[in-house]
């Protein structure tokens, strides 16, 4: 890897994004609006006391979703346009290393990912007065870690994808079934002894909770850590995987 | 050690077909060189092979006394593909600038690369707004900003207007003064005549490497079209007559 051409690719990838507007007021936009959907399809329902409300409980989840789904399909797109454009395979002729490029999507997305988080964080705790236990900034944190993920996913799965065609037909593959099993529809310890074993082979069951441990605590706990520390592994194998062509 | 490119034997095969078929030449130092011969006839898989992104089969390709495709080579060679290779969501300017970027040249390479293809009135429009021929011309901007010691060039005239296309060919013949080796497809036979070799190629293989008078005179004709023509059925003549022969031999 070479810091200059680093730099140079993630600030093309961003200087292409800032071109896209519509896709920018896609990216900012959309998270709020679920929210808002959110917020009143339960506007209604009973809390029991002592509980978080239940879109408390959901909102949190989805902050963390949200970039981890948009970011994945963002990039494996994104990925697959370099490739049929001929522009990939112009890049693999100049200097420009592989993970030069991977980290500069990773990057560039992830920078993204922090502005959508930022935002939709922002409307989920003053529009929607969403109550945690833990910081703001360790939501937002926590949700760019997922965003991240979504990214080193969308660029292992654009490895195996030929066109874009294909690219999409992998969001049912990778990401639904992760979000069945993350703990959002049924609590992982609720759930079939295999279905938890899958669930616990998936990186996002530990950002989904990692962001739940915020919820419920006021102090960053251990096992908090420890999700966004096996988050980042698995980035990895993801990456390298990305790499191969 | 004066070739930029030495190519031995070389065999590519794509797609269950054999591309290139045992072909040996060289392109000296600076020169423009010209890959000439009809669509299909294994330009492009060529050019690829001295890039280094192309599986061969067999042969050698050395490119500036390296085997094609070592990392050290990236930042000497430039490569214009035959399809423009630039970002449409950029405009000429950032692309130009993220090429310069890579090979580590500023935003003063960038903004030449941009007037010497004649694109500096264009250079703040997006490229998805640009005709086919500016576009291409985009695309040949970046191929050059890294100012590689050798540049390949597949069809990069393609859909120009005439006075552009002389310009760009006065270009080329002026980087080559500087030192630059040239390598440039082309399928219209009008700018054989522009070259200082020809690789005359079809259905891969290697009809004539030679000057384009030496090319003239070995076919006794003026026209280089017609020159062509006759090198492929010298060629066909002879392919016949050994077939016959061994018919002949087979049958005796």
């Amino acid at each position: 890897m070479n810091p200059r051409i680093l730099a140079a690719t993630t600030g093309r990838i961003l200087r292409q994004l800032r071109h896209d507007r519509r896709t920018i007021a896609l990216l900012v936009v959309v998270p709020a609006v679920l929210l808002t959907l959110v917020y009143f399809m339960y506007a209604d329902q009973p809390t029991p006391p002592g509980q978080p409300t239940t879109f408390d409980r959901i909102a949190l989840v989805m902050l963390g979703i949200f970039p981890f789904v948009i970011m994945f399909l963002v990039t494996s797109i994104a990925m697959l346009r370099e490739r049929t454009s001929g522009t990939l395979e112009r890049l693999l002729t100049t200097p420009l290393g592989k993970l030069d490029l991977l980290f500069g999507y990773g990057i560039a997305f992830g920078l993204a990912a922090a502005v959508q988080a930022a935002i939709a964080a922002a409307v989920a705790y003053w529009v929607f007065d969403l109550d945690t236990a833990g910081n703001i900034g360790l939501v937002i944190g926590i949700a760019v870690l997922d965003a991240v993920l979504g990214v080193a996913l969308g660029l292992l799965c654009s490895a195996f994808a030929r066109t874009e065609f294909q690219a999409v037909q992998f969001l049912p593959v990778v990401v639904v079934p992760q979000l069945l099993l993350c703990g959002l529809f049924v609590a992982r310890d609720q759930m079939a002894g295999w279905l938890q074993a899958l669930s616990d082979a998936f990186p996002l069951s530990y950002a989904i909770e990692a962001l739940q441990e915020v919820g419920a605590h006021a102090e960053p706990t251990g096992r908090m850590w420890r999700d966004v520390a096996v988050d980042p592994r698995r980035r990895r194998r993801g990456r390298r995987g990305g790499a191969r062509r | 050690m004066d070739d930029a490119i030495a190519v031995r034997d070389l065999v590519v095969d794509r797609g269950g077909r054999r591309v290139l078929d045992g072909v040996t030449c060289r392109v000296p130092r600076g020169t423009v060189t010209g890959l000439l011969g009809p669509s299909g006839s294994g330009k492009t898989t060529f050019m690829r092979a001295v890039v280094g992104v192309q599986v061969v089969a067999g042969g050698t390709v050395t490119v500036l006394g390296q085997p094609a495709g070592t990392p050290a080579l990236r930042q000497r060679v430039g490569y214009l593909t035959q399809a423009p290779s630039v970002y449409a969501d950029l405009t000429v300017r950032e692309n130009a600038r993220y090429f310069a970027a890579l090979y580590g040249r500023g935003r003063g390479e960038a903004d030449r690369a941009i007037r010497d293809v004649g694109l500096a009135p264009a250079a703040g429009q997006l490229v998805a707004t640009l005709s086919g021929g500016q576009r291409s011309r985009a695309s040949l901007a970046c191929a050059l900003v890294g100012e590689p010691e050798l540049v390949i060039l597949d069809e990069p005239t393609v859909g120009q207007d005439p006075v552009l296309r002389a310009d760009l060919w006065a270009r080329f013949h002026a980087m080559a003064a500087a030192g630059t080796t040239l390598l440039v497809s082309s399928h219209v036979m009008d700018e054989a005549a522009r070259c200082d070799r020809l690789l005359l190629i079809r259905q891969g293989r290697l009809i004539a490497d030679d000057t384009p008078a030496a090319v003239r005179a070995a076919a006794g004709v003026d026209d280089l079209d017609e020159a062509f023509l006759r090198l492929i059925r010298a060629g066909e003549a002879a392919t016949t007559s050994t077939d016959a022969a061994a018919t002949r031999e087979a049958t005796a």
